[in-house]
C-alpha cells in the first residue's frame, strides 16, 4: 500500500512505534518553536524535567513576537525569562525585537525550516511550514518542554486527506481565499486531527507565499498539518538554504481517507464572516454594505511581501476611508524592508494607514489595535472568534489581502474593481 | 486522580474555542488559579464563580479548537473543573490536557444524555458516565493504551524523566 507525504516522513523519524496513519509513534523532532506566551510555562516544565540543557542548542527556536516590543510589565517579564533561558542555553535562534518578526513569516525566512523535516511548534500556526514540504504541527507548552529536553515527541501518526488544487487563480485571488473556501467546504473541525495534503496542476501559478497562507490556515479546519507537494517553485526557494535537500512526494497508490479537488478557476474573492472561519462567502454576493472601523493587514497568514505588494497597489494614490482606521503590519524586519525599498510603505503611510513595527499584535487582541464594544474589522489574519481581537461585542470579517485593501478604501467590505 | 469524579453540568455547545475559554489578555499569567478567574469570561463573566470544585464541562464537537495555549486548560482547571467530557476534542487541546492532568473524556452521545445543572457521576475504570439527575448511564471507549503509558506515570514531564533514564 503506497504512502501519504506525511507518512513518508514520520518514517524517517521514528524512534519506537509503527509510521503508518492511526499508529501512535514517539518521533525524533529535527526544529523547536516557543514564543512570548508559550515559551515561559515552557521553561517551567522544562526546569522540572531536571535536563542540564536543551537536546541540541542550533534546533531550538525562541521568537517573542506575540506581545511584543512589550506592551506592559508582564509581557516584560515574560520575554527577559525568555531571553535568559536564551543565554543560558546558547540558544543560538533567539529573534530579538527589531531583528526578528513574526515566528511562522520569519522561520522559513532564515531558512531553518526545510523539506523532510519533522517540527514542533508551541503556536498552533507552526503547520505554515507545510509549504515547504515538512510536516509542522502546533502543540502545547509541556509538549514543547519535552521536544526541547530530549530531542523527540510522541505522535499518532495521522491520517491524510489529499486536496488536488486545480485550475487557474482569477484576479486577485490568492491563497487566503482558496483556504478560506476549503474551510467554509468542510468546517472548522473538517480535517481534525488529519493532514491536508496540497498538490495539483495550480501549483505552477502558486506562489510561496500563497502556499504559507494555505498551509497557516490548515489548523482553522483542524487540521494537524499541511503539507505541499514539493515543485520547482520550492526547489528554486530550498536552493539558498540547503545544497541537498531531501523532498517527500507521497505514492500514486498512497491510501487517503478522502480526496478533494478544488478548481482555483471556480473560486471568487472571499469573506468569512463572525465569529467562524468557516462562515464564508464570495465577496460578490455580499449585498448590504457592511461599514468596517478598522482594516488589519498583516499576521502570519498575510503579513507577507506578496500581501503588501497586493494591499499596496490598490490603495495608491488613494485614501483610507474617513471613517477607517487601517493597520498594516509586516511580518518581519525583512519584508519590512523590501516594503520599504519598493515604496509601499509610504504608498499606505500617505494613504492615511498607520504602519506598525513587525508583531503579532492585533491578530490576537495582544495590542497596537485593540477593537472596543460594537466594532468591526476585517482583518486579513486567521481566526474571528468572539473577543478575538477586542471587546466580546467586536467582529471580525477575514479576508486576503486585495479585499482588505479595497474595504480600507470603500469603507465597507467590498473587492477591488469597485475602488479601481 | 480519583477514580470516580461526581459534579454539577456546565454545558456548552460545539466548536468551542481557546479564545473564549481563557482570551488573549490574560494570558501574560500562566498560574491555574489566576487564569481560573477569567475562564470562559467573554461568554460568561460570573463562570468561575458558578463552579463549585469537581464540576464538569459537557460539550459538543471539537472543543477547544484554535490555538495552542496550554493556558486554556489550564484555566479549566484552575477554575476548578474536574472533568471535561465533550463529543469531540480539538487535538491540541486534547494533548495539552493530557499533559497537565486535566481529565478530558471523549464521549459521542454526550450532549443529548447531560443537561445543564445535572449531576453526573464519571466512573473512569468502567468507563461509564453515570447521570444521577436522569438515572441513565453512557459508556465512553478509554483513551488509546499510548497515552495511559503517559497517565501511569502521572503526565508528560515524568514520561520525560522515564525516558531519560533510557538514554
Amino acid at each position: 500500500m503506497g504512502r501519504t507525504i506525511a507518512e513518508k516522513i514520520f518514517e524517517t523519524h521514528v524512534i519506537e512505534g509503527n509510521p503508518a496513519a492511526g499508529d501512535f509513534v514517539l518521533a525524533r523532532i529535527d526544529l523547536v518553536l516557543m514564543n512570548d506566551i508559550t515559551a515561559p510555562p515552557a521553561i517551567k516544565a522544562f526546569e522540572k524535567i531536571g535536563v542540564e540543557t536543551v537536546f541540541d542548542r542550533t534546533r531550538v527556536v525562541l521568537v517573542p513576537d506575540h506581545f511584543t516590543p512589550n506592551k506592559d510589565i508582564e509581557s516584560a517579564m515574560n520575554v527577559k525569562m525568555m531571553r535568559e533561558f536564551a543565554r543560558k542555553h546558547a540558544i543560538e535562534n533567539y529573534f530579538e525585537v527589531g531583528r526578528g518578526g513574526v515566528e511562522h513569516a520569519l522561520l522559513p525566512e532564515k531558512g531553518l525550516t526545510l523539506p523532510g523535516m519533522l517540527i514542533v511548534g508551541a503556536d498552533s500556526h507552526t503547520c505554515t511550514y507545510g509549504a515547504v514540504n515538512a510536516f509542522a504541527t502546533g502543540v502545547g507548552s509541556t509538549d514543547a518542554a519535552y521536544a526541547m529536553a530530549l530531542g523527540e515527541l510522541w505522535f499518532k501518526v495521522p491520517e491524510t486527506i489529499r486536496v488536488n488544487l486545480e485550475g487557474h487563480l482569477n484576479p486577485w485571488v490568492t491563497g487566503k481565499d482558496l483556504i478560506l473556501k476549503l474551510i467554509g467546504m468542510i468546517g472548522v473541525d473538517g480535517a481534525r486531527y488529519k493532514v491536508l495534503e496540497f498538490g495539483g496542476s495550480l501549483l505552477k501559478e502558486l506562489s510561496l507565499d500563497s502556499r504559507f497562507t494555505i498551509a497557516n490556515m490548515a489548523v482553522e479546519a483542524g487540521a494537524k498539518a499541511g503539507i505541499f507537494e514539493p515543485d520547482e517553485t520550492l526547489f528554486s526557494w530550498v536552493s539558498e538554504f540547503d545544497p541537498e535537500p531531501e523532498f517527500f512526494y507521497p505514492d500514486s497508490d498512497a491510501r487517503y481517507e478522502e480526496v478533494i479537488d478544488l478548481n482555483a478557476s471556480d473560486i471568487d474573492l472571499q469573506v468569512a464572516f463572525p465569529h467562524l472561519p468557516s462562515n464564508t462567502r464570495n465577496v460578490s454576493e455580499i449585498k448590504e454594505k457592511i461599514y468596517v472601523d478598522q482594516v488589519f493587514i498583516g499576521s502570519c497568514t498575510n503579513g507577507r511581501i506578496e500581501d503588501l505588494r497586493i494591499a499596496a497597489h490598490i490603495v495608491k494614490g488613494k485614501k483610507v476611508a474617513e471613517n477607517v482606521r487601517l493597520i498594516v503590519i509586516p511580518a518581519t524586519q525583512e519584508i519590512y524592508r523590501q516594503a520599504l525599498k519598493e515604496g509601499l510603505i509610504d504608498i499606505f503611510v500617505e494613504a492615511g494607514a498607520a504602519v506598525g513595527t513587525p508583531t503579532c499584535g492585533p491578530c490576537l487582541g495582544g495590542h497596537h489595535g485593540i477593537l472596543a464594544k460594537g466594532e468591526k474589522a476585517l482583518s486579513t489574519s486567521n481566526r474571528n472568534f468572539i473577543g478575538r481581537m477586542g471587546h466580546k461585542e467586536s467582529e471580525v470579517y477575514l479576508a486576503g489581502p486585495a479585499v482588505a485593501a479595497a474595504t480600507a478604501v470603500a469603507g465597507y467590505i467590498t473587492s477591488p474593481a469597485e475602488v479601481l | 486522580m480519583p477514580e470516580v469524579i461526581k459534579g454539577k453540568v456546565h454545558k456548552f455547545g460545539r466548536d468551542i474555542d481557546t479564545d473564549v475559554i481563557i482570551p488573549a489578555r490574560y494570558l501574560t499569567s500562566f498560574d491555574p488559579y489566576e487564569l481560573g478567574k477569567y475562564c470562559f469570561h467573554d461568554l460568561d463573566e460570573s463562570f468561575s464563580q458558578k463552579v463549585k470544585p469537581g464540576d464538569i464541562i459537557v460539550a459538543g464537537e471539537n472543543f477547544g479548537c484554535g490555538s495552542s495555549r496550554e493556558h486554556a486548560p489550564l484555566a479549566i482547571k484552575g477554575a476548578g473543573i474536574a472533568a471535561v467530557i465533550a463529543e469531540s476534542f480539538a487535538r491540541i487541546f486534547l494533548r495539552n490536557s493530557i499533559n497537565i492532568g486535566l481529565t478530558v473524556i471523549e464521549a459521542p452521545g454526550i450532549s443529548q444524555f447531560a443537561d445543564e445543572g445535572d449531576e453526573l457521576e464519571v466512573d473512569l475504570d468502567a468507563g461509564e458516565i453515570r447521570n444521577l439527575s436522569k438515572n441513565t448511564s453512557l459508556k465512553f471507549n478509554p483513551l488509546p493504551e499510548f497515552l495511559n503509558r503517559i497517565i501511569a506515570v502521572g503526565g508528560l514531564i515524568e514520561f520525560a524523566k522515564e525516558r531519560l533514564k533510557t538514554k
